[in-house]
């Protein structure tokens, strides 16, 4: 399962890449793939978010999971593309199928996510 | 994958999705082994089967297939079963949960000359359902499924193994259900000729996911969701198989009552707006006020619509009655709609 060096991670799935104060987020193709074709991905506002905090959710056709901010910051952007099709996230997980940009506050969280190494560790592939 | 019944079943193999419109396109092949069999034998089987069941046994001949249920004596529901009529020898077929349960449930009222044979360890079960269904089948049997009606069923070989091939199925589309002997070897070969005679419909492995879309969008009901031993048949939607007039069944004095008094809820479909799904023990709101529940609920992949069945008050399961569904927190809009949500084409 891939999971790309450069971006990193979360407990709870998200992937996230760093560009400055600037971080886009989404879920690993692992999330993805565990929760089955997605057919709608609800994130309600552009918002001020605390780290763990949830901004949307996501339906599969199976279950439906809560989408958690991994950093402290303001959702600045939501990915327009995702509401039409929503499947990207399963097609493209760390490409067309991000799901939301936030300006980050505090830098010292970053610390705390996970390497690709490390959460493939977390999820056994 | 899941543990289910005691068996390791795929959710899903390529995606619920992708299943889910192989089979209302082409053909799909869903193995379903993990569902009970149970042999029926004895001078007195059939008149058992009429005692525990809630449809007509009388209404069957040879070579047909009965939907029926089983009812406790308060009314609620055992289970939800097929019956098949062997000549002399009954086959019953109950969801794989309830194995154990309905065994012993037929087990203690047992009279008279009869023989109860749990049959579920040793019956594979392959279920071949969509519109192509018919010709893959037909490329490896002499058998005339062309000419087998709905509801019933032939002994013969296909792809030169002994089997009970009945059109039936939990689809809603032209379907078959293949039922042989329980053995890796007979399996692997039924399996892989199947697959070879269906490559031109691009045939498919079909996991639980789409099981449970496929006869949600056609309203079966699934026990466990819909229907268990707190409903009854009636308000359930299945007064079409609980023949009260047939005479004494298990149950039959408590459903009386129950439609004597009036029926308090229905099982309806719902189309629900938006894309939030509405799911199993979501609650139903009635005018501001909680009064009913979601039993089952998906996006409808042929529709591109949520639609969910939900017990609501009889005074609003009329299509077109309007309420909502409290999705996480937030009133969804929904109405009552005829169930099947699609046309069904068994």
């Amino acid at each position: 399962m891939d999971f790309p060096k450069e971006l990193k991670y979360t407990e709870t799935h998200e992937w996230v890449r760093i560009d400055g104060d600037t971080v886009t987020v989404g879920i690993t193709a692992y999330a993805a793939g565990e929760l089955g074709d997605v057919v709608y991905i609800d994130i309600p506002e552009l918002k001020h978010v605390d780290k763990g905090e949830p901004f949307g959710s996501i339906e599969a056709v199976k279950t439906v999971s809560d989408l958690y901010a991994p950093l402290t910051g303001t959702i600045t952007e939501i990915n327009p593309a995702i509401g039409d099709k929503p499947e990207l996230v399963n097609s493209d997980p760390y490409g067309e199928g991000w799901m939301v940009r936030i300006t980050i506050e505090n830098a010292a969280e970053l610390d705390a996510l996970l390497d690709a190494e490390a959460y493939r560790g977390k999820v056994g592939h | 994958m899941v543990d289910f019944a005691g068996f390791r079943m795929p959710v899903q193999y390529q995606g619920i999705i992708a299943e889910h419109k192989r089979v209302r396109t082409t053909v799909g092949v869903f193995d379903v082994t993990h569902m009970g069999e149970f042999e029926i034998r004895g001078r007195d089987a059939f008149a058992f089967i009429q005692r525990m069941t809630t449809n007509d046994v009388t209404r069957l001949s040879e070579g047909k297939v009965q939907y029926s249920a089983m009812c406790y004596d308060d009314g609620g529901i055992v289970d939800d079963l097929l019956v098949y009529h062997c000549g002399d020898t009954v086959q019953l077929v109950v969801n794989a949960s309830n194995i154990a349960k309905d065994f012993a449930w037929l087990s203690d009222h047992v009279a008279g000359d009869v023989t109860l044979v749990n049959r579920s360890d040793e019956t594979a079960l392959l279920a071949i359902q969509g519109p192509k269904s018919l010709e893959t089948l037909a490329r490896l049997t002499d058998l005339d499924l062309a000419s087998l009606p709905y509801y019933h069923f032939l002994r013969g070989r296909i792809a030169g193994i002994d089997c009970l091939v009945s059109r039936t199925g939990y689809t809603g589309e032209l379907g078959y259900e293949v039922y042989f002997e329980a053995d890796i070897g007979l399996a692997k070969r039924m399996w892989d000729a199947i697959f070879e005679a269906g490559e031109e419909f691009e045939i498919a492995p079909i996991g639980l996911g789409a099981r449970d879309t496929l006869r949600l969008e056609v309203g079966y009901c699934l026990y466990g969701n819909d229907i268990d031993r707190t409903t009854n048949p009636l308000e359930a939607g299945l007064g079409w198989i609980t023949k009260l007039g047939k005479g004494e069944f298990v149950g039959r004095d408590a459903l009386v009552r129950a439609k004597e008094a009036g029926l308090k809820r229905k099982l309806v479909g719902l189309l629900v707006e938006g894309r939030s799904v509405p799911r199993h023990g979501y609650e139903v709101i009635v005018n501001g006020v909680p009064a009913g529940v979601v039993t089952s609920g998906t996006m409808s992949p042929m529709l591109e619509r949520c639609i969910a069945m939900a017990y609501v008050p009889v005074a609003v399961s009329e299509p077109g009655a309007s309420m909502h569904v409290r999705i996480r927190g937030q009133d969804v809009p929904a109405r009552v709609v005829k169930v099947p949500f699609i046309e069904k084409h068994a």
